[in-house]
């Protein structure tokens, strides 16, 4: 595992890859701080992370795309499916070296609270803990992008998927702003969600009578509570993108809330993305 | 010692492998033959766990290969159709990280890098990027990886393709050095190479097994066989007639010549003679007569073309 792990590492900083990522990041916080923290005299650095936090939508899939893609367009993934190690320490070993490169840009940015309080009071915890929400942030991200690597042998595309799913995270709260909040159009919107769940258990399973029972009881639940309770859906839809963007998790921390259910949050969608990468990967065997 | 029951395999609709049985015994090495596209790569994919069965069961060295992926893999060191390298590192870096993934302890693994360097004559390719390698030394970086964790059983898929003549000895003489401790299988079309390196052959065609035996005793079954091609002016009734005491296959007919082939036993010249003197005796003339050399090539084309016939008969 650890040898995996390492030259995953190393084939970032053997690359221009893992260098631009870290600089990318730093040359972002040291624009912002220098506008923030020195020239609006502002004395909070979870302000500065706040406005930075856009930048994950252009370098996570510069971060992400080849490290699956990569291994399959190479053939080199035959060589890590016969090695005596568990796909899922593979793939979690990758997913390791990438936090690696991302801890480095947030460690260095660490140094900057140091800085700032040379000049003045500075709210160690708030910075501190916005900094921590700022990597768990990352990491749920580069999990997302390493589960888009794992879909296809083409990097381009690997990059491109792993682009889409970090915009949409970043725009769809403005987005669910803009959406109707009564309780019909949750219905439907909601009904539709369901759908798209049930043509997806569909196409990975193939059984009809699976995803017909996912489509019956998910629709059952919804028409139920329109009918029953329909002021439950009021505005429910809206309120649930919000909650699913990671974005918004990492915001509270920026208001200067060390929130727990986000870091819970945060790490089980790491989790979870991890998962669907590791069988993305075992489904590779029966094809 | 591998152990393959009942092995299938199905693509779609497509049955790669179809059913085979075989076993390989420690310390040989076994030449996995057949045309392009018999199945013989899936077959190695499915033993080294890279790719799922549809049924049967693959036991190496006693664990079954899906039930205890990774103690069946630590017995087996696999060079895939196209070696698995990362072209980015020296062969050197490149072994080490294959040695340290297999689980070689971090102090021997230095030692077991420059022992598979040295057996595969990459000592002074060592420190150069495996991208400005050429192909022959690509494969030798792909087979020291294979020895690198010294496992008990190698499995080397077509080891000798694209290589140039002197590459293709090279690498020959490898796997037989390799064989002195360890279980080799080595699968490629090509009859010469099985016959140069392996002890035993497993044929197979079509996803489905047509042999598995030793070359000598495949080559002694035909040996002690003669097969002569004759062609004579008489009728093919006359011959049979003449030549009764040996088994008579009509081949053509063409101006009142026939040409047959006479399947017996015996010495080459002695039956030779005697066909002559009979034919002799009622002045038939024998226009020519040889002896069809039997070996592996012919077993071969044999059994294969055997199997397609069985297959349009259906």
């Amino acid at each position: 595992m650890t040898a995996i792990y390492k030259r995953e590492l190393k084939s970032y900083f053997c690359s221009v890859t893992g260098y631009m990522f870290c600089a990318f990041m730093l040359l972002f916080a040291g624009i912002y701080t220098m506008a923030v923290n020195i020239n609006s005299a502002y004395a909070n650095f979870e302000y500065v992370l706040s406005n930075m936090s856009f930048i994950f939508i252009i370098i996570i899939p510069v971060l992400t795309m080849r490290v699956i893609s990569e291994e399959r367009k190479q053939r080199t993934d035959t060589l890590l499916y016969s090695l005596p190690v568990s796909m899922t320490k593979v793939v979690v070993s990758k997913y390791l070296a990438m936090l690696t490169v991302l801890a480095v840009p947030v460690l260095v940015m660490g140094l900057y609270p140091l800085v700032l309080s040379l000049f003045g009071k500075v709210n160690f915890l708030s910075a501190y803990s916005a900094l921590v929400g700022f990597f768990l942030l990352g990491a749920g991200l580069i999990s997302m992008g390493l589960f888009a690597s794992s879909l296809t042998e083409n990097q381009a595309l690997s990059a491109g998927i792993a682009f889409l799913i970090v915009l949409i995270n970043y725009f769809i709260t403005s987005f669910a702003y803009y959406l109707s909040s009564t309780a019909a159009a949750s219905l439907i919107a909601l009904a539709i969600m369901v759908l798209a769940l049930v043509v997806i258990v569909y196409v990975l399973t193939k059984e009809f009578s699976l995803s017909a029972s996912v489509a019956i009881i998910g629709e059952g639940i919804l028409f139920f509570v329109y009918y029953a309770f329909p002021e439950k859906l009021e505005g429910l839809f809206p309120a649930i993108i919000e909650k699913l963007s990671l974005f918004e998790r990492f915001n509270i921390f920026t208001q200067g809330i060390f929130d727990i259910s986000s870091v819970i949050y945060l790490v089980a969608v790491s989790a979870v993305f991890v998962f669907l990468t590791v069988q993305s990967m075992e489904k590779r065997r029966w094809s | 010692m591998i152990e393959v029951k009942n092995l299938t395999r199905v693509y779609g609709n497509h049955t790669a492998v179809d059913n085979i049985s075989f076993t390989v015994e420690d310390g040989k090495i076994y030449g996995f033959l057949g045309p392009n596209g018999a199945g013989k790569s899936t077959t190695m994919n499915m033993i080294t766990g890279c790719l799922s069965i549809t049924s049967g069961q693959i036991l190496i060295n006693g664990f079954d290969i899906f039930e205890e992926p990774e103690k069946a893999k630590k017995c087996i060191g696999y060079l895939p159709e196209i070696p698995p390298l990362y072209t980015d590192m020296t062969p050197y870096e490149y072994l080490l990280f294959a040695a340290g993934a297999k689980g070689v302890k971090r102090s021997q693994r230095k030692k077991a890098v420059l022992k598979a360097i040295e057996a595969t004559g990459l000592i002074e390719m060592k420190d150069r990027l495996i991208k400005n390698l050429s192909k022959g030394y690509r494969q030798r970086v792909g087979i020291a990886q294979a020895i690198v964790s010294e496992p008990e059983i190698i499995i080397l898929d077509e080891p000798t393709v694209g290589l140039d003549p002197i590459q293709i000895i090279e690498i020959r003489d490898l796997i037989k050095s390799l064989a002195k401790d360890h279980t080799v299988i080595l699968s490629s079309h090509i009859l010469s190479e099985i016959r140069a390196v392996c002890d035993d052959v497993i044929i197979i065609n079509k996803g489905k097994i047509i042999a598995c035996d030793s070359i000598e005793s495949l080559e002694s079954t035909l040996k002690g066989r003669l097969e002569i091609k004759l062609e004579a002016k008489a009728s093919f009734e006359q011959i049979k007639e003449l030549l009764g005491e040996f088994e008579v296959s009509f081949i053509e007919e063409e101006n009142g010549y026939v040409k047959v082939s006479v399947l017996t036993e015996g010495d080459e010249k002695e039956v030779m003679e005697k066909i002559f003197n009979k034919f002799a005796s009622v002045q038939k003339p024998i226009i020519s007569m040889c002896r069809i050399k039997a070996d592996l090539e012919n077993i071969f084309v044999e059994m294969t073309e055997k199997e397609d016939n069985n297959d349009s008969n259906l």
